[in-house]
């Protein structure tokens, strides 16, 4: 038995050392907004936070975590900071299929977190690893900068 | 606290049965139906409504409740496009409804009752969701909007003429009574609809134009949206699979021994054309299949490769095309001028859809429940039909939304794979693409061969002859689309392109690549035509010694008035003709495409190495009546995007069979610190409304190509954009 912190519960699960996170997240928890791009941590449609920083699931075996805390995208509006993320998307209408969205929010709450007023060289390094197949990205950087409180760009 | 989790589960619901009796009505939940978890949720309590209530159901998209709770049926699937919005909107205006308080539900399968009007059949694609349905869906709301009023004023017996309605309520003008549409729905649902229901005329319009907001949104930020990948049907288990790396390869032999000692792993499943491993999850499915020895028989196939595409296609295109349009006498314009002649290539592209292909199959000998998100609702049902020889109505599609369609979702062999594999498993299983199995086994947007000849004759285009060369995606997916060898999908924007050209010909060459199957893609046979035409006006108006804005506006200011008209606009908002500094150019490309009318204009700096930096698209865009304006400048945004990720990085090759790429690390997808400013402008219009949502894929890499050329003097002539010929090590 594997003991997880997910979203503030801790979670037991019966599964090997080396199986990554991604798919205890979604096939034995069942938190399916964690979603599955490309297993190689190239799209960053799996991003969850550990210990608040952004992490890519599809490639984080659940033995390496430990007691860290694991945030994934259903509880992460119960930050201010994530739910201000989410705001923000709402409010500038980011989301198109938004299969990828839990991923970019994930990444841009982690990003505000430790850089709350980010120019668009710190959105560029903190999202690139971000892919967004339906293009919402002019989308993405106006609502980062709305969440950060900035003028809407 | 400690929780002991098990996988969740929910019980499957039939959707089909609950619209049957009724129970669809008062869902609580935006997107009520659109998940098992959510079906599972909206219990009758929940409603507070039996579900023997009997709602108003006046046709197939529109369910009033006692409550006053309005339901409609949604005939086209969401992908990202909008289009749950932008129904609803148009049935909210006519049934007089408050917006806020509609809810949306996916069809289910019928061609009968959500056949696409242009198509026939159940499909959402060619971006033709708001024009198809749109007198249909106005239609629907004010026929039960006049059957609401007509109920109400029997009620009042008073004539229907002297009432109103809005707000969901019917309103008595001279004594100013009220009934919400709730306490209308017994009487309203014996009324006959009427014959032909008054249209609202469009200056009247609430809703329609406005820029509201999204109702799929919302659960898409918290990750309670619910893809096809996210069905989890009571003791499902997961699979995963490979398909022969060469096109059309044969399983050979399979040994599975190291694979079914890996915990977690259930069963190695081989068909003939396929091996599948269940586990427990995806990591045991993904580890076992990474642990099989595999053999294949490569089948004819193994020694294709994009040379002999190229090779192939082109002598192809040197044979006479089926003739598609003429006018005039092109033969004799183009022997009695100077003409230029040019060709153009587009590489084979695949959807990679961020959502990979997926599909949830519970097969039983009574019946087959299947959650996926499709294109193609009814087609889907039909297969699973076919495949098991199941009766159609035993087949339940539960449609999800959609991670991304991009023409992908058209076709149903992920679906059909996934059934064949659950044929040999107990129990529900949820079959998962890797990104590398999606990647190389994609039904690929074709290569084509453009050649165009023209002559100029006063500085304007005298002669013109148009052949284009490549596979007909219709011949395999719709036959009506493809007759006397021509792909009406192949020859789109070119046998109605813009210009006023005297004489003017346009011929299809049907050639279908060795081995590669061939779908639709993002913007299908738009791309290729408005590539190849937009290319060669840039080079026509250079030998006609113009400025490339003016040159156009010429020949469109009679023939497409709209279209010059977003030309002038997208001229002025994107600076054009204000200088610019070395190796940065700008460029435009004009498009009538799904019936919308699109000037766009790029900014790129090419530097002396040969790459690439997009500054900034502007587009000005002329769609009729933008029902959701803001979801309109989404989609160009959006598909301005997807057209520079492939004008950049788009190419699929083919070597020994087999496609070379795999995943994002060598299939490009545009990053967001590599993405230009986008400015759209949308022209205000009373027009009906056109399409929009591949609008911005054409539109893009004509756009940029003008602009390498206006920086460059480089005149790119295949896809995607070569940096060793802008470095000047290779030759145009």
């Amino acid at each position: 038995m594997t003991k997880l912190q997910i979203n503030g519960q801790i979670r037991e699960v019966d599964v090997p050392d080396d199986m990554l996170l991604l798919w205890v997240l979604r096939d034995v928890v069942g938190l399916t907004g964690t979603k599955f791009g490309c297993g190689i941590a190239q799209c960053g449609a799996c991003t969850v936070h550990l210990d608040g920083k952004a992490v890519r699931s599809c490639f984080l075996p659940v033995g390496e975590i430990g007691n860290r805390a694991i945030t994934t995208i259903e509880a992460v509006g119960d930050t201010a900071i994530g739910a201000k993320v989410q705001k923000a998307w709402l409010d500038l209408e980011v989301v198109q299929c938004g299969y990828c969205q839990s991923g970019q929010i994930m990444s841009a709450a982690a990003l505000l977190a430790t850089t709350p007023h980010p120019d668009d060289s710190d959105i560029d390094a903190a999202m690139a690893g971000n892919i967004c197949r339906c293009g919402t990205y002019v989308r993405i950087r106006a609502a980062i900068k709305k969440a950060a409180g900035a003028e809407q760009a | 606290m400690t929780v002991h989790v098990a996988p969740k589960s929910t019980k499957p619901l039939s959707r089909r049965a609950m619209l049957q009796t009724g129970a669809v009505a008062g869902g609580g939940l935006l997107l009520g139906f659109q998940s098992p978890f959510a079906e599972a949720a909206v219990t009758n309590a929940a409603r507070g409504a039996a579900p023997e209530a009997g709602p108003f159901a006046p046709d197939a998209f529109i369910r009033v409740d006692r409550a006053g709770k309005v339901t409609l049926i949604m005939p086209q699937v969401e992908m990202g496009q909008g289009v749950y919005t932008a129904h609803a909107m148009i049935i909210a205006e006519e049934l007089d409804v408050a917006f806020n308080t509609v809810s949306v539900e996916a069809a289910p399968p019928s061609d009968a009752l959500y056949g696409n009007p242009i198509f026939g059949i159940q499909a959402t694609g060619n971006s033709n969701s708001v024009r198809a349905f749109w007198t249909k869906l106005r239609q629907a709301g004010a026929s039960a909007r006049a059957m609401l009023v007509r109920a109400a004023a029997s009620q009042w017996k008073v004539d229907p003429a002297t009432c109103t309605a809005s707000n969901s309520e019917v309103i008595h003008t001279p004594s100013g009574r009220k009934l919400d549409y709730g306490a209308l729905v017994d009487a309203a649902a014996k009324l006959t609809a009427p014959a032909k229901p008054q249209l609202k005329d469009p200056k009247d319009f609430k809703l329609i134009g406005k820029p509201l907001k999204r109702l799929d949104t919302p659960d898409k930020v918290n990750g309670k949206a619910l893809y096809g990948i996210d069905a989890l049907p009571a003791g499902v288990k997961f699979a995963t699979l490979a398909a022969s790396p060469v096109f059309g390869g044969k399983v050979g032999h399979v040994d599975d021994s190291a694979a079914k000692s890996i915990p977690g792993v259930r069963q190695v499943v081989v068909l003939d054309d396929l091996v599948g491993v269940v586990g427990d999850h995806m990591w045991a499915a993904k580890t076992g299949l990474n642990a099989l020895t595999i053999t294949w028989d490569e089948g004819p196939n193994a020694k294709v490769d994009t040379a002999q595409v190229w090779k192939d296609i082109k002598a192809a295109s040197e044979q006479e095309g089926a003739v598609a349009k003429s006018v005039g006498d092109a033969k004799k314009a183009l022997q009695d001028g100077d003409a230029i002649e040019a060709h153009y290539e587009l590489p084979f592209l695949s959807h990679a859809p961020m959502e990979p292909i997926n599909c949830t199959v519970d097969l039983r000998s009574d019946g087959c429940d299947i959650w996926v998100g499709t294109q193609v609702v009814a087609r889907t049902q039909a297969a699973v039909a076919k495949l098991t020889g199941l009766p159609l109505a035993k087949i339940t599609v539960h449609n999800q939304l959609l991670g991304g369609g991009f023409g992908r979702r058209l076709d149903v062999d992920g679906i059909e794979k996934s059934v064949r594999i659950a044929q040999k498993v107990e129990g529900p299983i949820k079959v998962v693409w890797t990104r590398e199995e999606d990647i190389q086994h994609d039904f690929y947007r074709p290569v084509y061969y453009d050649r165009i000849t023209a002559t100029l004759k006063d500085g304007k285009i005298d002669g013109w002859k148009h052949r284009i060369t490549g596979s007909s995606i219709m011949a395999r997916w719709f036959p009506l689309g493809f007759s006397h060898g021509v792909d009406i999908d192949g020859v789109d924007s070119a046998i109605d392109e813009p210009y006023d050209i005297p004489n003017m010909q346009v011929e299809f060459v049907r050639h279908e690549p060795p081995a590669v199957p061939t779908g639709f893609w993002r913007g299908v046979g738009p791309n290729n035509n408005v590539f190849a035409i937009e290319s060669i006006i840039d080079e026509l108006a250079k030998k006609a010694g113009k400025d490339p804005v003016e040159f156009r506006l010429a020949m469109l200011a009679k023939k497409t008035p709209r279209l010059a008209s977003a030309l002038k606009l997208a001229a002025e908002k994107a600076g054009w003709g204000s200088p610019l500094p070395p190796r940065v150019g700008r460029g435009v490309a004009v498009q009538v495409s799904f019936a919308s009318f699109i000037a766009t204009i790029a900014e790129v700096e090419v530097d002396r190495d040969g790459n690439i930096r997009v500054h900034r698209i502007t587009s000005a865009v002329d769609t009729g009546i933008a029902v959701n304006p803001d979801s309109v400048v989404a989609q160009l945004q959006g598909g301005l995007i997807f057209g520079t990720t492939a004008a950049l990085y788009g190419e699929i090759t083919i070597d020994k069979g087999r496609v070379q790429q795999s995943n994002f690390n060598n299939y490009r997808m545009l990053r967001i610190d590599e993405a230009p400013a986008i400015d759209v402008h949308v022209i205000k219009s009373g027009e009906a409304p056109g399409g929009i949502g591949e609008t911005g894929t054409t539109a893009a890499p004509p756009a940029l190509r003008n602009a390498i050329y206006a920086a460059t003097g480089i005149p790119l002539r295949r896809l995607p954009f070569d940096r060793d010929v802008l470095a000047g090590r290779k030759k145009v």
